[in-house]
């Protein structure tokens, strides 16, 4: 079955830990995950910025480990990336802003990617809405 | 034969970003003409209310933004009986012709989209 995932929650809110070990069952299961999309605060979990302490469990760099690994499409909105300061080397040179937050193989990109998403997966999985 | 979504709307219009990004993925969803409908539930059913005052707290009217959900082909518009109720707003004029659901009828609805996002 294809999947596709979306996270709207930060990387310290129980709901992105979740989502990853979904994301992981799912691939260990022989499914198909066609793309991530990580949408409001959710964009948090592709930053490269976020310092987690070394005793807790750091989830952008889970998920970038498991994205790179499955070689997975992962899309975070830019929209919602923007007003967070989450930015890529283009957004950032675009803006002026010096931070660069988002590297490949993660791209921003619009809300159509979500919906396109959904449109093909046999599923949509949603983690952290309230 | 493209799938409906179904999006829930759960955040008053200045409690931050919840609402303009739920409102945001139904807009998307009506550029690509999608099939979409909206559903204002629990304090979501303040988006609904007529003649705010957003610039008082220095923020952007998000009715304006509401307004285009028909324009983008959303016209599929719900909104909580209860949820108004709880609010003391049953029976108060809306901004925009949603149709006031409860009980069963919230279950039924959830059951004819194929799609549903709660933000």
């Amino acid at each position: 079955m294809k999947f596709a995932i979306a996270l709207f929650a930060p990387p310290h809110a129980p709901s992105s830990r979740r989502a990853l070990r979904f994301a992981e069952a799912v691939l260990a299961g022989g499914h198909e995950i066609n793309r991530l999309f990580f949408y409001q605060d959710g964009v948090h979990n592709a930053s490269g910025n976020v310092v987690t302490p070394q005793d807790e469990p750091d989830l952008p760099a889970q998920w970038r480990a498991f994205v790179e690994r499955h070689k997975l499409d992962a899309v975070v909105c830019i929209a919602a990336a923007l007003r967070r300061g989450v930015l890529d080397a283009q957004e950032a040179q675009r803006y002026g802003r010096t931070a660069i937050a988002v590297t490949p193989p993660w791209e921003l990109s619009g809300l159509g990617q979500l919906h396109e998403a959904a449109q093909q997966a046999d599923r949509l999985v949603c983690f952290g809405g309230v | 034969m493209a799938k409906s979504m179904l999006i829930v709307s759960r955040h008053s219009p200045w409690s931050g970003l919840g609402a303009r990004e739920a409102l945001d993925i139904a807009l998307a969803g009506g550029a690509f003409e999608l099939p979409i409908g909206m559903l204002f539930l629990d304090d979501g059913v303040f988006q609904l209310l007529p003649g705010q005052q957003p610039a008082a707290l220095e923020q952007k009217d998000l009715a304006a933004n509401l307004q285009a959900l028909p324009l983008f082909g959303v016209e599929d518009l719900y909104v909580c009986r209860q949820s108004l109720r709880l609010r003391g707003l049953d029976g108060q004029p809306l901004a925009l012709p949603a149709t006031p659901l409860e009980g069963p009828e919230l279950a039924d609805l959830f059951d004819r989209y194929d799609l549903v996002i709660t933000l």
